[in-house]
């Protein structure tokens, strides 16, 4: 276990990100080791989804480094820094609408089984890619939803899948943005349960606002607050961390509250 | 000399009438998203109206009345279609444009029939604004208005159409008001925040449906007010809404879709593109032999080396798409949306 | 996601069946239980393709005038166009202005081969031409589509129609490749015959066209059963998504892009052997505007959409032009009224109309359809009547104001006429919207209690 906790998965150094003249990421640092699980909580604004976007490409930094399993991959293409094994999830669902569930899976793992542009073999005859598409839906329990076109699933089944896409390609590390938003409390736990099962042995970074899940889910908890990491470590230490509760409670002291 | 300042004016007012209709498209296109291929209908639709109008009251308020009626259009094509095809996302709203100018052409043609009408401009306009005197060794003059014949006798004169500078100035002139609605009026700002947060805009109360067809209509009636000064310092005929419509959006795309600022120097840079080269008669063929290289017609891509500049003045703005798209994809001034 | 009743275990992998000529819908899929997919289309496969095979052999000999061996022939090269074109707007959701350019420089490469085989200078059959021709379309695709690949949606369609504008304008000016405005013609009959085969006879023409059009559909319809042709699909759906999952959104856009100039480059080079000409007009903005208006009117959402979209294009451009004057302005009210009410185009409203015949709700509906077609009928008379009365006024002055009009003379000048096309189309009018929303009404139920029976069916 040691072996693995000795790789960093992700690391983020010192990440600067500016749109215009506002500086959004002050200086993000941040490492993750290989099979953890990270919670990035933080108040609205405090640039969460925009520190997934530098990671995933979207964007490039301003400044500072992004490493995947030791390479730099700040400034890469998105499809890029896909290939070299990291996925992500979005808050809204992104999924290819005209679709059925069966097919979005089959996209996903394309690449993934070295199918490139192939335009001359058929997608029937691609075992591999058929098997492990039928895999990643059992899993997700939507086997039954087979072939009803993405745009026609229920919000809970189209989250589900959002996950599938993530997951299908093999990436060993994945980000998954607010993965439960919009669910019922009972949605949540279920879908909790799913989370830990399909990304049993990743190292995952996810971005949550229900604590229960940042609880029940993670090793440790990263906290944003105006593009600064102030605190990186275990839920119990976070949760004592008085810079932490000023964060999120605000000036307390000052309205004569204890 | 005279001859390439007029070439340069001559050039700027193409640019500037360029930017009276791209602006209208990029209002339209950065507000609501729908890129309006029948603008160029609107300008040919202006032109006609003009026209029409010109002969029942007269020129001047024919300038008022036809971007009106042109504008009112525009208002009404969006209420009735546009706004239905909304929902089924920008492709659809495309076609639906593409269409509308299919049908524009159509009914101007069988209204005013397919030859040229005569839409000549007034009196005022009719002649030269002013003229420029290249009297050999004591230099250039200007003289306002046409210069006497003597004076053109022994030296060289080269007329400026009253019509362009006329162009000019009402370019000139919407641009200033186009800039002081936008930053400096309520309307502007309520369009400027519906430009990239409609919903937003709606929730406080504006009713956005209503501000995209207003902004619509104002776009299409800019592009039939440029048809009418365009109509009447060129041709009117059928034909003149293909001929400036591709250019357009080269326009568009060389300045960089959704900003004005690209808008006003794409159509400078264009429209000078289109007109200055027309004075070069040299092709690569007499560069060639300039660099003491021998080129004849059995030589490698005579075909092409032949060719003059004039020659090729049509293909220079695609060209210049073309590079823009290789190392400058997003265009001049473009945001980064796509 | 439904309640289970048995214990969350680890995923297993489902066992999958497949009998060889489709099966019944089985036990619903549990973990561990055998599924059986019904795969109708296995048969209906052969049936389709063999029906498309029959049709292409036996139109000639059911329309077998020389003015209808033009028609399919035009059909045939129409059909290979609207499917490429479809490729990229329909599979790929790229909507390019600019298509004609790849047809139209696979016609006068072609031209140019045709030209050189007659010479003695290539050696080559005719009934190759065309490959040269898709051999061009694919070159200037690959060349000209790296360039307009790079960016996607509105700016795309943009710098199609700057490219389609670059090529028509070179066009005029290398007279000594495209013929200046004569164009370049050519023979396709160029001795020996083989097998009695010289191309000189229209219905010879044909036989070649129907072979190319039917391998053209079949590969065409193969892709976008390939890894890339269902990437083209992602990227049309997201293409922000194809990206996290490994693929280069560019890089897909520009392979289909070149495929489907490849197919365009046959329409042209047939067109080239068809016609024996090539000219300015057939790399025009005309063309381009005719293949994207046809192709989704024929729909764009189904893949035999653009087959219809072909046959309607030689229809209208031919057949309804000598008809009447005003086709063009037919054609766009039409276009218009279909984007804006029936965006799947025709294919769409047959495939909505089996999927009711299918659950056996059609029949109700169709004495409502029957009132809509004479209502709309009414209407169109009317509407029509006024527009042919327009227009010959405008064109046709000389000949004076009498004019027929499906048969009857009217007086284009004369109030009685104008008043009574008026006439029919407010009562047509009034009637049609009056229908309509019974109509729709009919029409909304019968899909709602479609939905329940599916869900029905779906969650036993």
């Amino acid at each position: 276990m040691s072996d693995i906790a000795d790789r960093v998965a992700l690391e983020l150094r010192d990440v600067r990100k500016r749109f215009g003249k506002t500086e959004i990421i002050r200086g993000a640092t941040l490492k993750v080791n290989a099979g953890e699980r990270v919670a990035l909580i933080g108040p609205n604004g405090a640039g969460k989804s925009t520190l997934f976007n530098l990671i995933s490409g979207r964007f490039a930094p301003s400044s500072g480094e992004i490493l995947l399993g030791g390479a730099r991959i700040d400034g890469l293409a998105p499809h890029r820094i896909n290939r070299r094994g990291l996925a992500r999830s979005f808050q809204v669902s992104n999924l290819f609408t005209h679709l059925s569930v069966f097919e979005n899976l089959r996209c996903a793992v394309l690449w993934s089984l070295g199918y490139r542009y192939a335009f001359w073999r058929f997608l029937a005859s691609l075992r591999d890619a058929n098997e492990r598409a039928e895999e990643v839906m059992a899993m997700l329990r939507l086997e039954r939803r087979r072939d009803v076109l993405a745009m026609n699933l229920t919000y809970a089944e189209q989250r589900a899948l959002e996950i599938g896409l993530t997951i299908a390609g093999g990436a060993d590390v994945l980000l998954l943005d607010e993965p439960t938003a919009g669910m019922s409390q009972s949605e949540t736990r279920r879908f909790l349960q799913l989370i830990r099962e399909v990304t049993a042995g990743k190292t995952l970074l996810t971005v949550e606002h229900d604590m229960g899940v940042v609880f029940g889910l993670a090793d440790r908890i990263a906290v944003l607050v105006y593009g600064e990491v102030i605190a990186f470590d275990t839920p119990e230490a976070v949760r004592a961390d008085p810079r932490v509760q000023e964060a999120y409670l605000g000036a307390v002291d000052a309205q004569g509250l204890a | 000399m005279d001859q390439v300042v007029v070439n340069l004016l001559n050039g700027l007012s193409a640019g500037l009438l360029l930017f009276m209709l791209s602006s209208g498209l990029t209002l339209i296109f950065s507000m609501m998203g729908v890129l309006n291929f029948a603008h160029a209908g609107f300008y040919m639709l202006g032109a006609y109206v003009g026209y029409q109008t010109s002969r029942i009251v007269g020129f001047w308020p024919a300038l008022l009345v036809a971007p009106l009626v042109v504008g009112f259009v525009g208002a009404v094509f969006e209420r009735a279609c546009l706004r239905r095809v909304h929902k089924f996302g920008h492709v659809p709203e495309l076609l639906v444009t593409f269409g509308l100018s299919y049908l524009i052409l159509e009914v101007v043609q069988v209204v005013w029939g397919r030859a040229p009408v005569a839409f000549d401009p007034p009196a005022v306009l009719a002649q030269p604004a002013f003229t420029l005197v290249q009297a050999g060794a004591t230099g250039l003059s200007l003289v306002l208005g046409r210069a006497d014949a003597g004076l053109c006798v022994h030296a060289a004169c080269t007329t400026f159409p009253a019509t362009r500078a006329f162009m000019m100035g009402v370019a000139l002139l919407m641009l200033l008001a186009l800039w002081l609605l936008l930053r400096h009026t309520r309307v502007g700002l309520v369009i400027q925040a519906a430009l990239t947060h409609p919903e937003m805009a709606e929730a406080l109360g504006h009713n956005v449906p209503r501000v995209f067809m207003l902004v619509f209509g104002a776009g299409c009636a800019l592009a039939g007010l440029a048809g009418v000064i365009g109509g009447t310092t060129f041709v009117t005929e059928p034909a003149m809404a293909a001929a400036v419509g591709s250019i357009l959006f080269v326009v568009v795309v060389v300045g960089g879709t959704g900003s004005l600022v690209g808008a006003f120097v794409g159509s400078l840079l264009i429209g000078l593109l289109q007109t200055v080269p027309l004075t070069v008669d040299k092709s690569l063929a007499n560069a060639a032999s300039a660099l003491g290289w021998t080129v004849s017609p059995d030589s490698v891509a005579w075909p092409l080396m032949k060719l003059t500049l004039a020659q090729v003045t049509p293909i220079l703005p695609y060209l210049l798409l073309v590079l823009i798209l290789i190392f400058r994809p997003r265009g001049l001034f473009g945001t980064r949306d796509d | 996601m439904t309640e289970r009743a048995e214990p969350d275990a680890a995923p297993g992998r489902p066992k999958q069946g497949r009998l060889p000529l489709g099966g019944v819908d089985g036990v619903p899929a549990g973990r561990g239980a055998v599924t059986y997919h019904f795969r109708p289309y296995n048969v209906g496969r052969w049936l389709t393709w063999g029906g498309y095979a029959l049709v292409l052999l036996l139109a000639p000999l059911v329309f077998s005038s020389s003015l209808s061996q033009t028609l399919l022939s035009q059909m045939g090269i129409a059909i290979i166009a609207c499917l490429s074109y479809n490729m990229l707007l329909g599979q790929g959701g790229m909507l390019s202005f600019g298509h004609a350019v790849y047809s139209g420089l696979g016609g006068f490469l072609a031209v140019h081969a045709l030209n050189k085989v007659g010479a003695g200078t290539l050696h080559l059959p005719v009934s190759l031409v065309p490959l040269v021709g898709g051999l061009a379309g694919l070159v200037f695709a690959a060349l000209l589509g790296f360039v307009t690949t790079r960016k996607s949606g509105t700016t795309f369609a943009m710098i199609t129609l700057g490219i389609g504008e670059l090529v028509y304008s070179m066009s005029l000016m290398l007279p000594e490749f495209f013929g200046g405005e004569a164009g370049i013609t050519s023979n396709r009959v160029v001795p020996p015959a083989v097998l009695g085969i010289s191309f000189g006879p229209q219905i010879q023409v044909y036989w070649l066209i129907a072979l190319y059009c039917f391998a053209c559909t079949a590969l065409m319809f193969a892709f976008t059963r390939t890894p890339l042709g269902r990437m083209l699909n992602a990227v049309r759906d997201n293409p922000e998504r194809v990206a996290f999952i490994g693929y280069d959104t560019q890089r897909v856009r520009w392979f289909a892009f070149m495929i489907a100039g490849l197919f365009a480059g046959i329409a042209g080079g047939l067109a080239g052997i068809n016609f024996e000409l090539a000219t300015a007009e057939v790399v025009g903005a005309q063309r381009s505007g005719a293949y994207l208006l046809f192709t989704f009117l024929g729909g764009s959402t189904a893949f035999f959409g653009p087959i219809i979209g072909g046959v309607l294009m030689v229809l209208a451009t031919v057949v309804l032009s000598e008809l009447t004057k005003a086709w063009l302005l037919y054609l766009g009210f039409a276009f218009v009224l279909m984007v804006m009410y029936a965006p799947a185009g025709v294919a769409g409203l047959v495939l909505a109309n089996l999927r009711l015949a299918a659950f056996g709700r059609l029949r109700a509906l169709l004495p409502g359809y029957l009132a809509l077609a004479l209502a709309g009928a009414l209407a169109f008379t009317g509407a029509s009547a006024m527009v042919e009365m327009l227009y010959h006024l405008q064109l046709n002055e000389a000949l004076g104001p009498v004019m027929k009009f499906g048969g009857v003379m009217l007086n284009a000048k004369g109030a009685a006429a104008w008043v009574g096309a008026a006439l029919l189309l407010a009562v047509g009018a009034t009637a049609f919207e009056a229908v309509r929303r019974r109509f729709r009404v009919r029409w909304d139920a019968a899909q709602a209690e479609i939905e329940r029976e599916l869900k029905r069916r779906e969650g036993t």
